[in-house]
């Protein structure tokens, strides 16, 4: 199974559509597309609705560009999580991360609302 | 531009030396033992001390054959440990085991053969069960197959919560009869996350510790028996047979078919400890799941079968635990092997305590004896990582090693204290002439346990071992015929009472009794110093049909029912309100034995006994009353508990308290509920101070304080 990756680019992030598995020999090219979007500096947001199976070193990477994120103070969102994906996430303790970014992210947005 | 955190340092042992079987490969470092990820590959180290040779097995994961067999060159041997680093792996789609060749000699104690494929004795995970209950196909050379996985959790801000012992209440639960019944209403029944959905209930309970049955990977499909009665499969459901003791049970994982059975368990870890509630682990060192001579060989027969089984001059095995095999734990190898598997807990599993089975055993040298100074009981008592950690015994084994109150503890280990249980549990169904002995069991067993506290005693009254406490009070002998052998395994010295009438009954007044009985039970165990365990759903009245031995139920018999959360609410809420009432009493919890001493400006002693009269306990041969104070160890309150088994009432004369306090009452079990128990704090105050009529077979618990304005009204 492989994995193919698509960025774009709105005005407000960059948004990189994956599609297949992310497992131990397709993560490896998800961070090399990931990491230079997170450098960039722009919010970042993986959509994963195309994803029907993360593996164990596939989450590890998605956290591992998170951390990357939260050093370089760049938002990173996941989006499109299938219903078995988010339970494994969930399950395994990963979810509490980007649950966490999600959460912060939408705090922000509130913030930015209320500042206007 | 800030370098990236995830880019590799390079290493020049990146780079490999030799080819082997097809791939590149360097010596690996002998430690750590097991197969850890390392850069560019993976190093696999596996000891033997009499192997004449080694050979790796790597399989594509889940696939039948071997895809590649590398045998370790001899420069990759130090010492008798084989090390090599393997480039190129994808170390999450492969599976590993090792051939050892060498000696087949079973009376010199060495039964090596490199057809068998063995699993790794460090590996940390292990794929073969991944879900509970399905069949194994048996066929297949390799069973328990070792996988390499990285060990990166990310605990964020989880520490250990340190909980003093005395503070502890401990529940002992099972990981998947916990949530497997369909009325949990978790996603996942009977795993580590549909446990982890549990997680505010047991915070609600009060309990701050929970002990888990064996989560080390078992196989819960190898008992061969049937119900005799249904012709439904037996399993191992409790798990006292360990495959692999340095990886979590996949079958417990709802996740384990995907190899995540560590991140979900160090998940629900992780989300224990942020609700305050401790993990101890339940594990058997004693011995091992390979059995004896007709026992399978799975991973320690193969590599070393002289270094970690006990065996007699013959070659056969000692068999102290029941079993068939029983581990050499005293063996210097084995101790670090031991040693290395709780600091692997602690360390990367973040546990915080262990309940050891068969730990008499652990005092045994090679060929049986007891050792007078065990070296692995005082490694696990000294060692730094594990130094914080519980340590707790089941002090005797199945060879008639029994050292309840003898342990080597070198001032770490506390005991499951079995005379505890036999003593409340003979004094709750009217044995008279218990009263002596009971006092000695509630005051912490000073005779057991003098010089070394009240939290060397861990009480209990049942464990997942023996009859549930609504079973305590329903049976009078054991129903073990679903077991399938007969009705002949399972303890036979129950000491329980089943208020009339074997088993499930319409009478209310014998129901009504039983009820009583349970809740005269947790007032003891509440009420008593040292360690209270609860056995999971003994809060909710669970029975299991009178069978105590349930190792082999996995069905309604052992599972948890959720609907009795509801059904028996008021004794759910009498348990929690116990538990309250001890966590806020700390003369309960008092860590030195009480000795009777007066405490000053109270008037009081810490410790004092009665019977009908205040200050005159009956301990003669016919007594079944007896009631005990306690006072003055970090409150100004004094605790009075009177226990009547007698079948009769009987007017309590109440000691004196000292100015300006009164008697409120707490419990009175001989009350219908809601009027059984009170919220701590908001006990009502007895208009009647001096006196108090105690109903048949009852436990009554009153707190002497200074009247709160905010209460009121009298009884």
């Amino acid at each position: 199974m492989t994995l193919s990756v698509k960025e774009r680019r709105n005005k407000t992030a960059t948004v990189l559509v994956a599609t297949g598995e992310i497992n131990s020999e397709t993560s490896g090219a998800l961070l090399q597309a990931l990491l230079p979007l997170v450098r960039e500096g722009r919010p970042l947001r993986i959509d994963l609705t195309a994803v029907d199976y993360v593996s164990s070193a596939g989450l590890r990477t998605l956290l591992v560009v998170y951390r990357e994120a939260q050093h370089a103070g760049v938002a990173v969102t996941l989006y499109g999580v299938s219903e078995e994906v988010r339970f494994v996430m969930s399950a395994t303790g990963f979810l509490d991360f980007f649950s966490a970014g999600e959460a912060a992210a939408a705090e922000a947005k509130a913030k930015a609302k209320a500042a206007r | 531009m800030t370098e990236s955190r995830s880019e590799q340092v390079l290493r020049v042992d990146a780079y490999p030396t030799h080819e082997v079987g097809g791939y590149r490969v360097r010596a690996g470092k002998p430690f750590p033992f097991g197969a850890n990820v390392v850069p560019g590959g993976v190093s696999f180290s596996v000891f033997s001390d009499q192997a004449t040779s080694m050979t790796l097995v790597l399989f594509r994961r889940g696939e039948p054959e071997p895809m590649a067999e590398l045998e370790f060159p001899e420069e990759f041997r130090t010492g008798s440990v084989f090390a090599m680093t393997v480039f190129g792996l994808d170390h999450e789609n492969i599976e590993y085991g090792y051939r050892a060749d060498g000696p087949y000699d079973p009376v010199t104690g060495h039964r090596f053969d490199a057809r068998q494929i063995l699993s790794d004795p460090y590996a940390r995970l292990i794929a073969g069960r991944d879900v509970w209950g399905v069949e194994p196909d048996r066929g297949r050379g390799y069973q328990y197959r070792s996988r390499v996985c990285l060990q990166d959790f990310d605990w964020a801000d989880d520490t250990p919560l340190r909980i003093p012992a005395e503070d502890l209440v401990v529940y002992e639960a099972h990981v998947r009869g916990f949530t497997r019944h369909p009325s949990s209403g978790v996603t996942a029944p009977g795993t580590f996350a549909g446990l982890r959905e549990k997680i505010p209930y047991l915070r609600e309970l009060g309990v701050n510790c929970i002990e888990l049955l064996p989560v080390f990977e078992f196989d819960e499909s190898d008992n061969p028996r049937s119900n005799p009665e249904t012709g439904e499969k037996l399993y191992d459901y409790w798990g006292y047979n360990t495959v692999s003791f340095f990886a979590p049970k996949a079958g417990y994982a709802a996740t384990g078919r995907y190899g995540m059975q560590g991140d979900e368990f160090r998940t629900l870890i992780k989300d224990l400890h942020a609700a305050g509630i401790e993990v101890i682990l339940d594990v058997v060192f004693n011995h091992t799941a390979e059995g004896n001579e007709q026992g399978p060989t799975i991973s320690f027969k193969g590599l070393d079968n002289a270094t970690y089984y006990m065996l007699t001059p013959e070659g056969y095995y000692f068999n102290f635990s029941g079993t068939g095999n029983t581990v050499n734990c005293n063996h210097p190898v084995v101790r670090n092997y031991v040693l290395d598997c709780l600091r692997h807990w602690v360390a990367d599993y973040h546990i915080d305590g262990f309940r050891f089975d068969l730990a008499a055993i652990l005092g045994r040298s090679a060929d049986g004896t007891p050792l007078p100074n065990p070296p692995l009981l005082e490694l696990l008592a000294y060692d730094p990582v594990l130094r914080h950690t519980k340590l707790i015994a089941e002090a005797w084994d199945a060879g008639g090693l029994y050292e309840v109150g003898n342990f080597p503890a070198y001032g770490r280990w506390a005991e499951w204290n079995g005379k505890y249980r036999d003593t409340v549990r003979s004094f709750l169904k009217g044995d008279p002439g218990v009263t002596g002995e009971l006092a000695t069991r509630i005051a912490g067993s000073p005779d057991l346990y003098s010089g070394r506290g009240t939290s060397a005693s861990v009480n209990f009254l049942t464990a997942h071992d023996g009859f549930s406490l609504a079973d305590l009070v329903s049976y009078n002998d054991k129903h073990n015929e679903a077991n399938g052998e007969g009705n002949n395994d399972g303890g036979n010295d129950n000491a329980s009472w089943n208020c009339g009438v074997e088993g499930p009954t319409d009478d209310p007044g014998i129901n009504a009794l039983r009820e009583r009985q349970m809740k005269n039970a947790l007032a003891i165990l509440f009420t008593s110093q040292g360690i209270p365990m609860l056995l999971s759903g003994d809060e909710v009245a669970r029975s299991q049909q009178g069978n105590n031995n349930t190792y082999c139920q996995d069905n309604e018999l052992s599972w948890f029912d959720w609907d009795q959360v509801d059904e028996n609410a008021d004794l759910l809420r009498f348990t929690r309100e116990m538990i309250a009432f001890r966590k806020r009493h700390r003369e309960l919890r008092a860590t030195v034995h009480p000795t009777g001493r007066m405490r000053d400006g109270l008037g009081l002693p810490d410790i004092s006994w009665h019977g009908e009269r205040a200050w005159q306990p009956d301990w003669s041969g016919d007594a079944r009353l007896l009631a005990v104070a306690r006072c003055g160890t970090g409150d100004d309150d004094v605790v009075y508990v009177a226990m009547n088994a007698h079948w009769e009432s009987h007017d309590l004369e109440l000691p004196a308290l000292p100015g300006g306090r009164s008697w409120h009452l707490f419990a009175d079990t001989g009350n219908e509920a809601p009027y059984d128990i009170r919220t701590p704090g908001a006990e009502q105050e007895l208009d009647n101070a001096g006196k108090y009529l105690i109903g048949p077979r009852s436990v009554v618990i009153l707190v002497g304080r200074a009247n709160d304005p905010e209460t009121t009204g009298t009884l």
